[in-house]
């Protein structure tokens, strides 16, 4: 050994040298602040570029407020549904085995891997003018594309899988002793199903409640193709932004832009308390 | 190679895990660090290997201080209690790694490398498993494994951290027999970590007991059994009942119990006294045997004394088929160790 | 178990079958027609070579964040480990118009590059970019367990048999890692095939040249074409299929080596 090492430079074995460390710290940090954190800067400068009273109006414009209403009424009927419907799967999954469930598994798995303009097109196809339903839709005066409805349905469809997705590997870990212990002692299937699967697995629950609506609010490939791009009645926010910004308001496009951020960092401040209770929520495979 | 160790002291947060050791290694022997769970030998034994570096003292290989240099530069073969093997290699591979990453001049050609890759598999007893990769064998075999990979470095002082920790029974025995034939092989200085004071005894050629991060006692296993230097050693290595009590002018009374205690200095006093020391004497002490239990050659009688302590007496199978359950019998201790509280 | 099937049926599988009667709606020489024309060949080849090089990207900055994530301490790591899931929060569109002005020619990165003669908006290097922030979490969500499992012996015995640190991380973390690192890439690289939002509004949307796939299908949608539509969402369904099948088999191969 040339020289002698001191108690300073003694490095373990599972440590890298510092200046390794400084140089994947730096890296690490250029790519972020590059990739995550400008073009988040840049969505509420180009917002308040004007000041305060430009964005504040484009807000309050009244299809601006018509897109946020709808944002929202969309969120609110895809988000219980996908809880109850998603609960309901993933216990399917995690607690029995049945023939098929590696199946189920790559159903539930579906939407996420499927192009969100190939879900549009999937209601298209089936409820639009030339679609399954289209004459029949016609007959009884449903529009279901081109409106509301249609909408909710595309984005129920692209936001289904979270819930099922945080909630699997939870509800497996946990195993069947805790219910089976519950049946034993007289409990019915739901009252088991509140009091003793749920509440284990209520922070994965909550992660993919807010991933789902994080999804539902700002769903924009999927609820494009069935919208129609009606302002004020068929577009929601993400859609709004579109139009605001193909017309050159840059100021209006990045101030509803700029809720949607809001709605993000909302959902990552969550985000970090649910994983403070329960580690490596979204992290793992089932 | 010789090592020596110079009043290291090692903490964790606040907890002293070792607490001024010394300790003086010979070439060639095969040392064990005997000890309960938190004395320390683990990590002492890191600090010799440099996986961990002391924060007072001096580690010494040859005379040379090597307290601070990396695990990488002191060439030590360290076997780790859960294996540590490299699941995507295969054994051959594995057992290659520390040649294989040599560079330059140090690294030896492929031929020199395979050909002793097979002659430690071969001294492992694993001579056809080359190709075979760590999930596809048994607990046991994964432990040769990494004692072939530890000793295919030349390393000047192997040591190994409980490596039959995770084993079952019948395997352990085994591979003890094992270690003790390779390390006679190849004359490695060898240090190893474990709690088990039979495997120890059986094994070493001396041991060192530790206990909150002190060495209590250095010596042989016969030393260390039968002269025992302190309390600890004498509790902790080999059975023994443990009695409370006062020495006085060279003999220790404890109750009804007396003993020989010469040289102890007057003032309470523990005294150890193990089963086998206990002779059946017409004029001993008196004591109620609970339950005799013979087993091979030897027996023991779980008792009583008059004031209601427990005691376990060692006696032939013989002797032991002639006492019933409930008997009233008479001992005398032949030896004991006795210190001062 | 009947309700959830039925009811999965109905949302997931009967809608996906209505793309593929489609597609054959008119033959399979009307269905090769559209989705092999040479204008989809075009997309194709952009949103999968766009993906693919995003994910590569993602591939090496997820697995620099995921080790500083897991094996540093710095200050700020808790706001950088949840700002990483920024892409899955942000809506797509938010992300897409962002990045669009920011690497426009007058955006403020886009000012840089255009002194080094780099133009990043508008054509293929803009679908990168957008395509790398929307992959960016899966890597380093996925290496992260690996990482933290990985038990700190193996480490100390490769060192202890006179490896270099970079010999370590070589021959010995990295392999470990590699089915993790595989599952990341194929998911970010799914994910980046399908996306819309965020890529158009940067890519320049030129047939032939900085046209992405589904905005093709798009296109054709509102020109009725329902079969060329259908066609191509095929093909990328095909995609996500053996994406997915890729992804399952790196699961299971980490299974079986790792742990």
């Amino acid at each position: 050994m040339s020289g002698l090492p001191n108690r300073a430079r003694a490095l373990k074995a599972t440590d890298d040298p510092w200046w390794a460390k400084a140089i994947v710290l730096a890296v690490m940090l250029g790519f972020l602040g590059m990739a995550l954190f400008l073009p988040v800067v840049t969505v509420f400068f180009e917002a308040l570029r004007k000041g305060f009273g430009p964005a504040l109006a484009a807000i309050r414009d009244p299809d601006a407020l018509a897109a946020i209403k709808l944002t929202l009424l969309t969120a609110a009927i895809a988000v219980p549904f996908n809880i109850v419907f998603g609960l309901n799967a993933a216990w399917a999954v995690a607690k029995h085995d049945f023939p098929g469930k590696s199946f189920l598994i790559t159903l539930i798995d579906l939407p996420f891997s499927v192009s969100p303009v190939v879900a549009g097109l999937i209601y298209v196809l089936i409820f639009g003018a030339q679609g399954w339903f289209g004459d029949w839709l016609l007959d009884h005066d449903i529009k279901i594309i081109f409106a509301v409805p249609g909408i909710v349905l595309a984005t129920i469809f692209v936001t289904f899988p979270f819930v099922a997705r945080e909630v699997i590997p939870l509800m497996q870990e946990q195993g069947v002793d805790q219910e089976e212990a519950a049946v034993s002692l007289g409990a019915g299937g739901l009252k088991t199903f509140l009091r003793v699967t749920a509440p284990n697995v209520r922070w994965g629950l909550l992660y993919g409640v807010l991933l789902c609506n994080a999804r539902a609010m700002g769903e924009f490939g999927a609820v494009s193709v069935v919208s129609g791009h009606i302002r004020g009645e068929t577009d929601t926010m993400p859609l709004h932004v579109e139009i605001l910004y193909n017309e050159y308001n840059i100021v209006g496009a990045f101030a509803v832009a700029a809720l949607l951020c809001l709605l993000a960092i909302v959902t990552l401040v969550l985000k970090t308390l649910a994983d403070a209770a329960e580690p490596d929520l979204g992290r793992r495979a089932h | 190679m010789t090592l020596s160790i110079r009043s290291v002291e090692k903490r964790f947060g606040r907890f002293p895990a070792l607490n001024g050791v010394d300790l003086d290694i010979r070439d060639g022997e095969l040392l064990a660090l005997l000890g309960p769970s938190g004395s320390g030998k683990t990590t002492l034994l890191r600090v010799i290997a440099g996986l961990d570096f002391p924060d007072a003292g001096q580690v010494l290989f040859d005379g040379e201080d090597v307290t601070f240099a990396g695990a990488a530069a002191r060439r030590v073969g360290f076997v780790f209690q859960q294996y540590a093997l490299f699941k995507h290699m295969s054994v051959a591979k594995n057992v290659a790694f520390g040649l294989d990453v040599r560079r330059g001049r140090d690294k030896p050609p492929r031929a020199e490398i395979a050909r002793r890759v097979d002659e430690l598999l071969r001294l492992v007893e694993l001579g056809d498993l080359g190709r075979r990769f760590p999930a596809q064998l048994s607990g046991g075999q994964r432990q040769r494994v990494a004692l072939a990979r530890a000793l295919a470095v030349g390393p000047r002082v192997l040591l190994l951290d409980e490596p039959f920790g995770a084993l079952d029974a019948t395997v352990r025995k085994s591979l003890r027999k094992e270690l003790r034939r390779i390390h006679d092989a190849t004359g490695v200085t060898t240090i190893f970590v474990t709690h088990d004071q039979e495997e120890a005894l059986e094994l070493a050629d001396r041991v060192a007991v530790l206990n909150q991060g002190r060495i209590e006692q250095v010596g042989t296993p016969d030393e260390v059994h039968d002269r025992p230097a302190t309390a600890f050693v004498a509790g902790f290595v080999g059975e023994a009942n443990r009695f409370e009590g006062r020495a006085q002018g060279g003999a220790f009374r404890s109750g009804d119990l007396a003993l020989p205690a010469a040289g102890v200095a007057d003032g309470p006093a523990v005294a150890f006294v193990r089963p086998h020391e206990f002779v059946l004497w017409g004029e001993g002490a008196p004591v109620t045997v609970d339950r005799v239990v013979v087993s091979g050659p030897l027996g023991r009688l779980e008792s009583t004394l008059a004031d209601g302590r427990r005691i376990d007496v060692s006696v032939s199978r013989g002797e032991a088929l002639q006492v019933k359950d409930g008997q009233a019998v008479r001992i005398k201790a032949e030896a004991a160790h006795v210190f001062p509280a | 178990m009947g309700v959830t099937l039925s009811l999965l049926s109905l949302i997931v599988l009967i809608p996906l079958s209505a793309v593929a009667i489609k597609a054959a709606g008119e033959g399979p020489s009307g269905f090769l027609r559209a989705a092999l024309s040479t204008r989809a060949l075009a997309a194709y080849r952009l949103s999968f070579g766009a993906s693919a090089i995003a994910a590569a990207i993602n591939g090496v900055f997820g697995l620099v964040t995921a080790w500083a994530l897991v094996r540093y301490d710095f200050f700020g790591k808790r706001v950088i480990s949840a700002v990483v899931d920024l892409p899955f929060a942000l809506p797509t569109a938010v992300a897409g118009i962002a990045l669009a002005s920011l690497y426009s020619p007058k955006g403020w990165v886009g000012q840089i590059l255009t002194q080094w003669g780099i133009k990043a908006a508008y054509n293929p290097t803009g679908v990168v970019i957008a395509l790398t922030f929307i992959g960016l979490p899966f890597v380093v969500r996925t290496l992260e367990p690996v990482l933290r499992d990985l038990s700190a012996d193996v480490e100390e015995a490769a060192a202890s048999l006179g490896a270099a640190r970079w010999q370590v991380i070589g021959r010995v973390i990295l392999p470990a890692l590699a089915p993790a690192w595989l599952t990341g890439f194929a998911m970010a690289f799914a994910r980046a095939v399908g996306e819309y939002g965020s890529v158009i509004f940067i890519a320049g949307n030129m047939p032939y040249r900085s046209e992405i796939a589904p905005l093709l299908i798009t296109i054709q949608l509102e020109q009725y074409d329902y079969v060329g539509a259908a066609s191509i969402a095929v093909v990328m369904l095909a995609a996500s299929f053996a994406m997915l099948f890729v992804i399952n088999t790196a699961q299971s191969l980490a299974r079986r080596y790792g742990g």
